[in-house]
C-alpha cells in the first residue's frame, strides 16, 4: 500500500509537465483574476474552473502541488544522497582507521548532534544566501537547500557505518584481506562497505522522509524555495494565511500531499528494515 | 520542623496572593494590548522618518503640534503659534507651562532649540522637513522663534512628527548625535526614552514586546480621556497569527486586519472593524540614475534609465486585478504617488492607468528590450497591507512583457536601508504625507539625493531644474503661484514616470468593542485619545 502511494506520488512528480494542466512556475501565464478560486467552482470573473482551486496568485493548486512535489522530492533525494555519501565515507574512515581520525570525526559528529538539524540547515542557508549574488539567488536556492539539509543529516549515517565497521573489522575475512596485502582503500570499499550497506539503506529511506519534511519546514519558515517557485512547504505557508477566511483548499491539499508522501516513505522504510533484518526473516 | 512547615505554608500563601494580584491587574480593563505587523525601528525620535516608528514615539514623546485622530492640528507642547507681526520670516511659538519629562526635568525653550538642531543634524532622517529653518531662538523659557530662509506659511504642518527631547538627558547619556541607523549603530536613545508624553517606557524588547505605562504627571490629565493606563505592544508579522490573537482575545487592538479576514473579525461577537481611507500611497521605485545596475542581466547599460521601459512597466501593472483579488476591494488604484488628502493631488493625474500589454511590449521593443531582461525586486513583508502578495503579483505582470523578476521579500528593518542607502534597483515603498502637502513628497522622493533633501529617493533621479522648483516651494507665499509650481513638478514626475504607483491604502483597524476610537487617516493611533469601556 505504502509502496503504491510512494510510486504514484513519485510518478506524478516525474511526469508533472505532462499531467499538470498549467505551468505554475511561468509567471507570465498566471492570471491574477483567477486568484482564490474554489475547487471545482467557476471563478467569479473569468469563469475558469480548477480541480483543486487556485491560490492567492491565481495558480492552479493541482499543478502547483505536482511541480512543488518535484522540488520536494528532488531536494529530499539529493540531500539524502549527499548525506549518505558524506556519512558513509566519514564513518568508514573513522571505524577502519580509528585513532585520532576517529576521535576528530566523531567529536564533530557529536557536536553537530547537539544542534537541531533544522538549525544547522538554517545557518548554512543563511550563509549561502549572503554570499550568492542576488540575480542567481532564485536559481541556486534549490541547491543551497540540498546542501543545507545534506550537511545537517550526515551524522546518523556516519555513526551507524562506524559502528558496523568496528564490528566487521574484527572478522576473519577482513584480516585475511589485510594479510594478502590489499590496500586499506580496497578493503574498506570492496570488503567492508557491502556488509554495512543494509542499515544504511534503511536509514536512507527514513532520512528521505525527514529530509522532505525538513525542506517543507525551511520553506514554511520562508527560507527555502522562493515563493515564485513554490515547493510543498511554501504552498503550506501561503495557505495558512487564508485559514481563517475560508479558503481552505490552499492549505489543505498541499498539506495532505506532504502527509501522504512522508508517511508512506516512512512505512516503506519500516518495511525495508524488517525485510533486511535476518532475525525477522 | 513545625516551624519550617508553617514558614513554607506562609510563603506559598504569599506567593499565591502575589500571583493572583498579578492576574487581576493584567486583566484590568485599562490595559490595551496592541498588535501590528511590524515594530518601531528605533526609539530615537529623529533617526527614522517611518510610520510605525513615529506611532510608538507619539505615545512617549511629543512634538510642539500634533494632529488629532481626525487629522486636525492640536496644541501639544506649544499652546499657540503665529507668524511674527514684525518679520514675515519668523514663526513664534508659545510653549506650555509646567511640562516635565518622565525623569522629572522641566521642558523649556532650550529643549526646542536643541531638538530642532538635533533633527537637522547629519544622521537625522527628519532634515527634509526642516530645511527652511535657518535659526531657532529661545526668547525666554516659554517662547521660541523659528527663523526661515523666506516666509514659510506651511511650517507648522512640518512639525507634527518632530519630537522634543530633553537636552540635559541627551547630554548626560551621550545621545546628542542622532543614531546612525543606516550605519547599523545602536545608541542609548535607540533603546531608552525620556519624553513628555502620556506614556512612559517600562520595558522594550525590539520585535517582541514593548510595555508602556501612563505618565502620572502628564500635563494633559483632565483634558484627554487617558482611559488606557497600560499599553502592551506586540508586533505579530504573520497575518493569520495576528488575527488569531485578536479572535482569541489575546490582543485588544490590531492596526492591520488582513483583508481576507475582515468579515470573520466583523462577524465575531465582541469585535469590530473600522475602515477608512489612509493617507498613504503604495508604489514601486526604480533605480534609473545608475549607469549600470547590479542585479540585472544587462551589461553596460541600465534598462530602467529609459523612460520607455518605465512606461511599459507602468502599463503592465494590472491595478484593477490587484485591487479586486489581492486587496479584495480594500484599496483605490492610483495613478500618482500622492494620496487624495494632499495639496497638489488631482483626479486627472490619479486616474489610474489602463493596462495595455501589447502597447507595453511595443514600447519595450522600441527601447531595444524586446527580449526582455531580468531584475531583482526588493519588497518588505511586514510593512504594508499584503505587500509581499502585491510584489508577487507584479512578478507575473512583468513577466508578460518579458521582464523576469526575482523577488526578494524581507522584513522592513532590512528592506528600508536598501532604499535610503541606494542599494536597490527595483523596490516597493509606501509614502504617507503627514504635512498634507506635495512639497513633503518632492523633498523626500524626487529631489536629488543630497545633504538636506532626497533621503528616500532611491531612484537616483537628479534634475537640477526640478530641484530648483522644489526648493522654491518652501518660501513661496503666493499660494496660487506655489500650486502652479507644484503642478509643474507633478507634470515632470508623471512625464518621466519616476515611480510606478499601485494604490492608495485603506485602513482596517480591528478591535475589541470595549475600545473606543476612530481610524486616523495616518494610521497613527494616539492612545491618550482612546476610551475603554
Amino acid at each position: 500500500m505504502s509502496f503504491f502511494v510512494v510510486v504514484s506520488l513519485i510518478m506524478g512528480a516525474i511526469f508533472a509537465p505532462l499531467l499538470a494542466p498549467y505551468d505554475p512556475f511561468d509567471p507570465a501565464t498566471l492570471n491574477l483574476m483567477n486568484g482564490f478560486t474554489g475547487p471545482l467552482t467557476p471563478n467569479q470573473f473569468t469563469q475558469d474552473v480548477f480541480v483543486l482551486g487556485t491560490d492567492d496568485q491565481g495558480r492552479d493548486v493541482l499543478s502547483t502541488i505536482l511541480f512543488g512535489m518535484r522540488i520536494s522530492l528532488f531536494v529530499g533525494f539529493s540531500a539524502v544522497f549527499l548525506a549518505m555519501i558524506l556519512g558513509v565515507i566519514l564513518g568508514l574512515l573513522a571505524g577502519y582507521i580509528g585513532g585520532w581520525l576517529d576521535a576528530v570525526i566523531m567529536r564533530v559528529a557529536d557536536v553537530q548532534l547537539t544542534f537541531p538539524s533544522i538549525l544547522v540547515a538554517m545557518l548554512i542557508f543563511g550563509i549561502a544566501k549572503g554570499v550568492t549574488p542576488a540575480e542567481f539567488r532564485d536559481q541556486v536556492a534549490i541547491w543551497v537547500l540540498i546542501l543545507a539539509i545534506g550537511l545537517s543529516d550526515w551524522v546518523q549515517f556516519a555513526r551507524v557505518v562506524r559502528g558496523a565497521t568496528l564490528v566487521e573489522r574484527q572478522k576473519e575475512y577482513v584480516q585475511a584481506a589485510q594479510l594478502i596485502g590489499r590496500a586499506n582503500l580496497a578493503v574498506m570499499l570492496k570488503h567492508i562497505l557491502p556488509n554495512v550497506l543494509n542499515p544504511v539503506l534503511v536509514i536512507a529511506t527514513i532520512s528521505l522522509a525527514l529530509a522532505i519534511i525538513a525542506e517543507a519546514t525551511l520553506s514554511f519558515l520562508g527560507v527555502g524555495a522562493p515563493p515564485t517557485k513554490p515547493s510543498l512547504g511554501t504552498l503550506i505557508r501561503i495557505g495558512q494565511e487564508y485559514m481563517f477566511s475560508g479558503e481552505w483548499w490552499i492549505l489543505f491539499f498541499p498539506a495532505i500531499t506532504l502527509l501522504a508522501l512522508a508517511l508512506s516513505i516512512n512505512l516503506l522504510g519500516d518495511w525495508l528494515r524488517d525485510a533486511l533484518n535476518p532475525r525477522l526473516r | 520542623m513545625q516551624l519550617t512547615h508553617s514558614k513554607k505554608t506562609l510563603r506559598t500563601m504569599l506567593l499565591t496572593a502575589a500571583v493572583s494580584a498579578v492576574a487581576i491587574s493584567s486583566v484590568s480593563a485599562e490595559t490595551l494590548r496592541w498588535a501590528r505587523a511590524g515594530d518601531s525601528l528605533t526609539l530615537d525620535p529623529h533617526a527614522q522618518n517611518e510610520g510605525p516608528t513615529h506611532t510608538l514615539a507619539h505615545q512617549i514623546y511629543e512634538p510642539l503640534i500634533i494632529r488629532d485622530m481626525s487629522g486636525q492640528f492640536q496644541a501639544a507642547l506649544a499652546t499657540d503659534w503665529a507668524p511674527s507681526p514684525d518679520d514675515p520670516n519668523v514663526w513664534v511659538f508659545n510653549l506650555r507651562e509646567g511640562v516635565t519629562y518622565h525623569d522629572g526635568a522641566a521642558f523649556t525653550a532650550e529643549d526646542v532649540v536643541f531638538s530642532i538642531g538635533r533633527a537637522q543634524s547629519e544622521n537625522s532622517n527628519m532634515k527634509e522637513l526642516l530645511n527652511s529653518i535657518v535659526e531657532v531662538r529661545a526668547v525666554d523659557d516659554l517662547t521660541v522663534e523659528m527663523v526661515t530662509d523666506g516666509p514659510n506659511p506651511i511650517l507648522p504642518s512640518n512639525l507634527t512628527n518632530l519630537f522634543m527631547m530633553d537636552s540635559g538627558w541627551a547630554e548626560s547619556n551621550g545621545v546628542v548625535e542622532v543614531q546612525d541607523v543606516e550605519g547599523g549603530e545602536t545608541t542609548f536613545a535607540a533603546t531608552n526614552a525620556n519624553g513628555t508624553g502620556a506614556y512612559k517606557l517600562v520595558s522594550r524588547e525590539p520585535d517582541v514586546r514593548t510595555v508602556l505605562t501612563q505618565n502620572e504627571n502628564y500635563w494633559g490629565i483632565g483634558q484627554f480621556p487617558l482611559e488606557v493606563t497600560e499599553i502592551i505592544y506586540t508586533p505579530i508579522q504573520n497575518a493569520a497569527t495576528r488575527v488569531a490573537a485578536l479572535l482569541s482575545g489575546e490582543v485588544d487592538f490590531i492596526q492591520d486586519v488582513p483583508v481576507q479576514d475582515l468579515d470573520r473579525v466583523a462577524n465575531t461577537d465582541g469585535l469590530i472593524v473600522k475602515t477608512a481611507p489612509q493617507n498613504r500611497v503604495i508604489f514601486f521605485g526604480m533605480n534609473m540614475g545608475a549607469a549600470d545596475i547590479a542585479n540585472d542581466n544587462v551589461d553596460g547599460a541600465n534598462p530602467l534609465a529609459d523612460v520607455r521601459v518605465r512606461r511599459a512597466m507602468n502599463m503592465a501593472i494590472n491595478r484593477d486585478a490587484i485591487q479586486q483579488v489581492v486587496m479584495r476591494g480594500q484599496s483605490q488604484p492610483a495613478g500618482m504617488i500622492a494620496p487624495p488628502f494632499v495639496n497638489g493631488w488631482t483626479a486627472e493625474m490619479d486616474g489610474s492607468v489602463s493596462t495595455d500589454i501589447d502597447a507595453a511590449r511595443a514600447l519595450m521593443a522600441e527601447a531595444g528590450y524586446g527580449d526582455g531582461f531580468s531584475i531583482q525586486l526588493d519588497c518588505p513583508n511586514d510593512r504594508y497591507i499584503n505587500d509581499e502578495a502585491i510584489c508577487q503579483a507584479a512578478v507575473g505582470m512583468m513577466a508578460q512583457i518579458g521582464i523576469t523578476v526575482n523577488l526578494d521579500a524581507k522584513p522592513k528593518a532590512q528592506h528600508f536601508p536598501l532604499i535610503t542607502n541606494g542599494e536597490t534597483d527595483f523596490y516597493m515603498l509606501g509614502w504617507g504625507v503627514p504635512t498634507y502637502d506635495s512639497e513633503y513628497i518632492f523633498n523626500f522622493l524626487t529631489h536629488t539625493r543630497g545633504e538636506d533633501r532626497g533621503s528616500w529617493n532611491g531612484t537616483g533621479y537628479s534634475n537640477p531644474e526640478m530641484d530648483a522648483m522644489i526648493q522654491s516651494l518652501a518660501s513661496e507665499t503666493d499660494l496660487s503661484a506655489r500650486n502652479a509650481t507644484i503642478q509643474a513638478i507633478w507634470d515632470d514626475v508623471q512625464e518621466q514616470q519616476l515611480y510606478l504607483p499601485i494604490h492608495h491604502q485603506v485602513l482596517n483597524w480591528g478591535m475589541s468593542d470595549a475600545v473606543g476610537i476612530d481610524v486616523s487617516p495616518e494610521d497613527d493611533p494616539k492612545f491618550k485619545f482612546f476610551t475603554m469601556n
